[in-house]
């Protein structure tokens, strides 16, 4: 399987403190993969250093074969690298169908934009029945839910999931989580999910890795973690 | 009596307690004495005053005038769902024949008073690009006022270009103070930003003030000339333009009338436009609108420099209108203006804006039989005001209720 995305020895800073150190991993085209670990672990960092928010200090990343390390955050969604940001951080004053719209922000196609709408709206009804309602007016869980629709407006090649369970009850979480794979077997789209809940991540992807203060330090088949003494120990809570 | 409206009555007397502390320094002390007598009468009309409405709001919270207010509020609804429903020529007729028939109707005064509550309607809404839609808080937006103004100032006396060319050579060099201005500064974010711009308004003015071979200094610049049209002309039978030096206040008048509708029509449509709902979504989540490809530094400048287009444009007219451009006219106080008419009319809202021009310079002229009072009513009134209608007197539109409330 050819790599997608791959961080090779990535190093991250917070002015003097270092948040990630020698980071490498890959993701192969179609891949779900999930990186797990505690609070602090350098997790959205992880992400916010793919997406040129953190500047690498160090390493190199790499999006379909070539660095993308010296691209803006804005240039990305352009390539087809969406990202679904930690705490949803939809625009709470703009509509629901203003917020999908920005989804779609840089693409020119207005047939293809129309049916993606569809699509989006197929998949989350409620955001279909709240198109007219401002984003801060929606609950937690539909706030999550157009914020994953929001990125799918960009039609992306590679999606970034910025812990989209956080704070919501666990249902609502297994019906994202639902969807998420849905999208993923009927589209292609490579997920590369950063979560907490380790339990739901793992059920969901391919492979996994585990982060600790900065650093990987285990990396394995989703399934091969799921049985790991330790991982059960550590965050699943067996 | 509820324990809930004893509990408001306390916190009323204990207001106006304190208003007569206030009041008494600013009319007691004076001629090396103390006096009361001035003080405690003004604040006796003041308090029975304010006693009469309180009492109206609590007797209206506690229902008593339910039998009164029900009525009204019925009509009020009925009017208003009327006038939702009203095609939009038909709202926008009656007020532009207003406004074409107002100086006919007036005197000099009102149309004095008219010219400067359209200049400042300008104002409003180009601060109200980069406020209300962007979200960047601008303190010295008045510089681009004075650009405008000083370089309509400057092509007139020197080169006597006519009005109608410098407009446009004015709203492009504001435009380009806008993105010279905005390009180091525009790289901070809240609070930051403000001070920032705070003092490039101040450096704007300074300039004006000291450079003396070319603005004059604090003598200013005089002798620009008024705008002038072609009248077409029929003399003898023969056809002709005849140009037409406009100094006559009704037809200035004219003139910023189309200037403000120019400006109204060019910022609905940025407010409905991808550019519009680009820079809303900066001024929602600046990194989440970079996350959707949106290149948040060349929008923010672009704001920045539509915004002061319709500042130096209203400039231009400024100095057209005074004939005479000193650098007083482009202070602090002035910025702050503009943006408590954005401010107290609701972000974002071009009714809204333009409501808050009109209250903000017309209320002052209302006030004047006051006189020594006037600012203390002004500010009186505004901070009433945002008590009450803290998105403004005309907020933006919003839809729909909160999801949980329909569960």
């Amino acid at each position: 399987m050819a790599a997608i995305l791959e961080l090779e020895g990535v190093c991250a800073h917070y002015g003097r403190i270092q948040a990630l150190r020698d980071v490498s991993l890959h993701v192969g085209e179609g891949e779900i993969v999930t990186i797990i670990g505690a609070n602090g672990a350098g997790k959205s960092t992880t992400l916010m250093t793919i997406c040129g928010i953190v500047r690498a200090s160090k390493g190199d990343v790499r999006y379909q074969g070539a660095s993308i390390l010296d691209k803006r955050a804005d240039e990305l969604p352009a390539l087809g690298l969406c990202q679904v940001p930690e705490g949803r951080r939809i625009f709470p004053r703009l509509t629901v169908q203003e917020n999908l719209d920005m989804g779609a922000f840089l693409r020119r196609d207005a047939d293809g934009i129309a049916a993606d709408l569809g699509m989006v709206f197929r998949l989350f009804p409620v955001l279909f029945e709240r198109r007219k309602q401002h984003g801060g007016t929606l609950s937690g869980g539909e706030q999550q839910m157009l914020a994953i629709a929001r990125a799918f407006m960009g039609r992306p090649k590679m999606l970034l999931l910025d812990e989209p369970s956080l704070g919501l009850s666990p249902m609502i979480s297994q019906h994202i989580f639902r969807i998420i794979r849905n999208v993923n077997e009927e589209s292609g789209v490579t997920i590369l999910l950063v979560e907490q809940n380790a339990n739901m991540a793992l059920k969901l992807a391919d492979r996994a890795y585990v982060m600790e203060t900065g650093a990987v330090v285990l990396e394995d088949t989703a399934a091969a973690l799921r049985e790991n003494a330790d991982i059960k120990k550590a965050y699943l809570g067996q | 009596m509820t324990r809930g409206s004893r509990k408001s009555w306390q916190y009323f007397g204990l207001g106006l307690a304190w208003f007569y502390l206030l009041l008494w320094p600013l009319l007691g002390i004076r001629d090396g004495a103390l006096h009361f007598a001035e003080t405690t009468a003004v604040w006796l009309r003041v308090a029975l005053g304010a006693t009469l409405c309180f009492a109206l709001y609590r007797l209206g919270k506690a229902g008593r005038l339910d039998a009164a207010l029900k009525p009204l509020a019925a009509a009020r609804d009925a009017v208003g769902n009327t006038l939702a429903r009203a095609p939009r020529w038909m709202l926008l007729l009656p007020l532009a024949v207003f406004a074409l028939s107002y100086p006919v109707l007036t005197n000099r005064y009102a149309q004095d008073v008219a010219i400067n509550v359209l200049v400042y309607i300008c104002l409003g809404l180009g601060l109200n690009v980069v406020v209300g839609l962007c979200g960047l808080l601008d303190l010295g937006y008045i510089a681009f006022y004075g650009v405008g103004a000083y370089t309509y100032a400057l092509l007139s006396i020197h080169y006597s270009l006519p009005f109608w060319v410098c407009l446009p050579i004015c709203a492009a060099l504001a435009a380009i103070a806008g993105c010279l201005i905005g390009y180091p500064t525009l790289r901070m974010r809240g609070d930051y930003l403000a001070i920032v711009t705070l003092g490039f308004g101040e450096i704007v003015r300074i300039v004006i003030n000291n450079w003396m071979a070319l603005t004059g200094g604090p003598n200013g610049l005089l002798g620009i000339k008024s705008p002038g049209i072609y009248l077409p002309q029929l003399v003898d039978g023969s056809f002709s333009f005849e140009y037409l030096v406009i100094r006559k206040l009704e037809y200035l008048y004219y003139i910023i009338l189309a200037l403000a509708v120019f400006t109204i029509i060019a910022v609905y449509r940025i407010n409905f436009s991808r550019i519009g709902r680009a820079f809303e979504a900066i001024r929602e989540d600046e990194t989440a609108a970079e996350l959707m490809g949106v290149d948040t530094f060349r929008f923010k400048l672009l704001a920045y420099a539509l915004g002061a287009v319709f500042g130096g444009l209203a400039g231009a007219f400024f100095a057209a209108r005074m004939r005479f451009v000193s650098p007083e006219s482009f202070t602090f106080i002035e910025s702050a203006m503009v943006l408590a008419m954005v401010v107290l009319g609701g972000m974002g809202s071009i009714p809204g804006v333009i409501l808050g021009a009109l209250a903000l310079v017309a209320l002052p002229e209302m006030f004047r039989g006051f006189e020594l009072y006037r600012m203390l009513a002004f500010g009186g009134a505004m901070a009433f005001m945002m008590l009450v209608r803290p998105a403004g007197l005309w907020p933006a539109a919003r839809l729909g209720k909160r999801s949980d409330d329909t569960e």
